[in-house]
Order: C-alpha cells, then structure tokens, then sequence
C-alpha cells in the first residue's frame, strides 16, 4: 500500500511564512482534506505536494523514501488539478484529452478517453472545439483527465468550483471509486463534503511554529 | 498546436513584408541605395517579425496553467522548450525564408546573393527563436511583457544580425561569405545548447 507523507513542511512566499513545521501522512484508500479559510495556504501546500513549490525546509516522501523533486521519476505517481484548467481553445474536445495523456504515457489509452468523455459526459462534445465550452464544461474537461491517468496519487485543488449538482456527484462517485482502488487523494474544497477524511487545517501552522499533530475525524 | 491559430502566422508574414516594403517608400526608389541596404532591411525586418510573435511562446500556457502540467511531466522542460522554440519556428521563421527572395526582388538585390541570403537566414532565424525563448520565459507574470520583451532580448540579436548582414554583404561584393556563415551556424549551435536550459530554468522560476 502506497504512503504519502510530508514532514516538518515550511513554507515562505515572499517574506511571510505560510505555514510551519507542518506534517502529514496519507495511506492508500485514504483522503487528506485540506480545510481554511480562503487564503490560508491551501493550494500553495498543494503545489508544494506537486513539486511545484520547493519547500523551503521539510520533505516530501512516497512509499518512505524521499522524493527529489528534481528527479521526474515522480511525475508518473500523481496527477494534479489546478484552479486554472489547462485546455487549449483550438483544440477540440477530445483532441484536449488525447494531447496530454499521449505526453503522460505513450502507450495507446483510446478506450481510456474515450471512459473518460463518457464519465464526464462530454461524449457528445468530442468534436467541439474547446473555445466554445462554458466554465463548468472546461472544469468537466480537466477533471476527465484523472480517468486517463492510473496514478495513484491524485491532488485536487477546488475541483468541484463551477460544477453543476451532476458532475458533483459524478466527481464523488469517482473519488470513491479511486478511494476503493486504494488510490491516495489530497484535496482542498468546501463544496464536497469528505465523510470518512482525515482533516487537515492549515491555520493550525500558519500562525504557531509548534507542530501540531493531525486530528482524525 | 500553433498552427491551429493561423492568424499568428500571417501577422509575422505581413509585418516582415510591410516593413520591408516601407523602405523604398521612405528611402526613395533609387535602385542603387536600394540594393546597397537590402540585406540590413531584410535582417533587421526578419528580426522584428520574430520578435513580434515572440511573446506568445509560453504566455499561454502560462496563463491557462498547461505550463504547471508541462512542468509535471516526466520529459524534462528542456525537451519541451525545445519543442516549442521548434514549432515557433516553423510557423514564423520558415514562412520568413520562403518570403524572403521577393522581397530581395523589391530591394533588388543582387540575384547571385539570394542563396546566400537564404542560408544565413535558415541558420539565424532559429538562433533568434531560441534566443527569443529565454526572454519569452523570463517575462512571465511582469507587467507590458511585450516592451520588456524586446528590451532583453533584441541586444542579444545583435550578434546574429551583424553576421547575418555581413554574409549577404560579403556574397554581395563576390568575395566568399563561409567565414560569416560558419559562425552564424556556431551561433546557432551554441545557442540550441544553452538556450533551453535557460529558458527551463527561468520556467521553474515562473511556475514558483
């Protein structure tokens, strides 16, 4: 069973210290839902968790071994969503799809985008260029591309913004589905509710240095 | 990719065929003065088209966030720098070349230079891409990237222009411009070296 875990994370934007000594640790099957107000850090703590963001003291470790963030051998364990959607307007639908899970894996995955249209139920827009696509469509679209990955680490920030009540559930019914497959998830929201999720508040080291313990709900 | 928006590409063909259509209007039809600044209007126009397109090369990856997952892929960001510079290239460089003798035509040149003109730009234009990435990947997330853009990156183009221009100069005057050229393709050399792991370097600086 895999095992992600950050110890003793610090991390400085400019000249404030956004949070501290922070610690966490999430096995296979398990959710980190990361809580806080707006601004609080949540999605810096999730692009240090991508390798975005080098931390400025603490790691990161998979499987207990620590990860390089300069070795890119890491890049195929996790995939990550971000607030921006990373969709190309002249491309089509599906053609947005293909693009980057040729880059991932150069293996053939037709049947897995053609899962992921499916499950996101963009089917009927495949052919669409993605300029013509509303918000939610182009978050519907970002989100699909967690179908053609296997990775087993996914990092979701606000994944449910601009999501009708349907694709809410259809992204639920996925983190389940992931959850069960033994999949980690590391997620920032405040529209799903996570029954079941460790919680991880970030103010909790934004303002002290002491390291606090995560609490179990 | 860059293709799909054709538009970028006729902008650059259109602005190196004004620019160089200007200067006889603004110097005068004289044929002699003409064929005398040919090259040096050419090169300089060649270089300013480049630069044109030049701030597009990451701005939108950058601003829809494709740059964060580039940066997550297991291929280096060099790999994909060089991709990219490859692609700008071949939508603003190429078309510049194989415009390039009619617009020697209208600046009437020298026909025996046209090779050589064509040459020192298929070896300069993708030293001036490749330059160019540096600058496109530092300005990111700096306000009026466009003027800075050029501030940084058109001294750097010095180098490439004088080298350019004399190589069609000496071929001009009938004596041998290799000298030019093979240091033009030095240029070139170094430049596909060193410049992507600039520009990867300033990339990872950008996503933080």
């Amino acid at each position: 069973m895999d095992v992600f875990s950050g110890e003793n994370l610090t991390c400085i934007r400019g000249d404030r210290i956004v949070f501290a000594n922070l610690n966490f640790s999430i096995e296979g099957g398990e959710v980190l839902h990361l809580q806080g107000p707006n601004g609080s850090g949540k999605s810096t703590l999730l692009r240090l968790m991508a390798g975005l963001i080098n931390p400025f003291k603490g790691k990161l470790n998979w499987n207990g071994s620590e990860i390089q963030i300069q070795e890119r051998d890491f890049c195929i364990y996790f995939h990550y969503v971000g607030h921006r959607d990373a969709i190309k307007n002249a491309l089509t639908v599906e053609e947005n799809l293909r693009f980057w899970s040729d880059l991932k894996s150069l293996g053939q995955n037709r049947y897995l985008i053609k899962k992921a249209l499916d499950t996101f139920l963009l089917t009927n827009l495949s052919n669409l260029p993605a300029r013509f696509l509303s918000a939610g469509q182009r978050k519907r679209l970002n989100l699909a591309r967690l179908c053609t990955t296997q990775a087993p680490l996914w990092i979701l920030d606000e994944p449910a913004n601009s999501l009708d009540k349907e694709s809410s559930e259809i992204l639920d019914n996925l983190i389940k589905f992931h959850q069960k497959e033994g999949g980690i998830l590391a997620i920032a929201t405040h529209d799903i509710l996570m029954p079941g999720s460790k919680t991880l508040n970030i103010t909790d080291f934004s303002n002290s240095i002491n390291s606090i313990d995560l609490d179990h709900e | 990719m860059a293709f799909r928006n054709g538009t970028d590409t006729w902008v650059v063909v259109m602005f190196f065929m004004i620019v160089v259509i200007l200067f006889p209007l603004g110097v005068g039809p004289e044929p002699a003065i003409l064929s005398k600044i040919s090259s040096g209007v050419i090169w300089v126009a060649a270089l300013l088209s480049a630069m044109l397109s030049m701030d597009r090369l990451f701005h939108v990856d950058y601003d829809d966030g494709s740059l964060d997952l580039l940066a997550l892929h297991p291929q280096p960001l060099e790999f994909i720098v060089l991709a990219k510079v490859l692609a700008h290239w071949l939508t603003t460089g190429l078309p510049l070349i194989i415009i390039s003798p009619l617009l020697a035509i209208f600046l009437n040149m020298d026909i025996s230079s046209y090779f050589t003109l064509i040459v020192s730009l298929f070896l300069g234009t993708p030293t001036l891409s490749l330059i160019g990435s540096i600058g496109a990947a530092l300005i990111l997330g700096a306000r009026r990237s466009g003027a800075l853009l050029s501030l940084i990156i058109l001294p750097l183009f010095i180098p490439v222009l004088i080298f350019g221009v004399s190589a069609v100069e000496a071929s001009i005057l009938g004596i041998s411009s290799k000298p030019q050229l093979l240091i033009l393709g030095g240029l070139f050399l170094l430049s596909s070296a060193l410049c992507p792991l600039a520009s990867a370097a300033s990339l990872r600086q950008a996503i933080e």
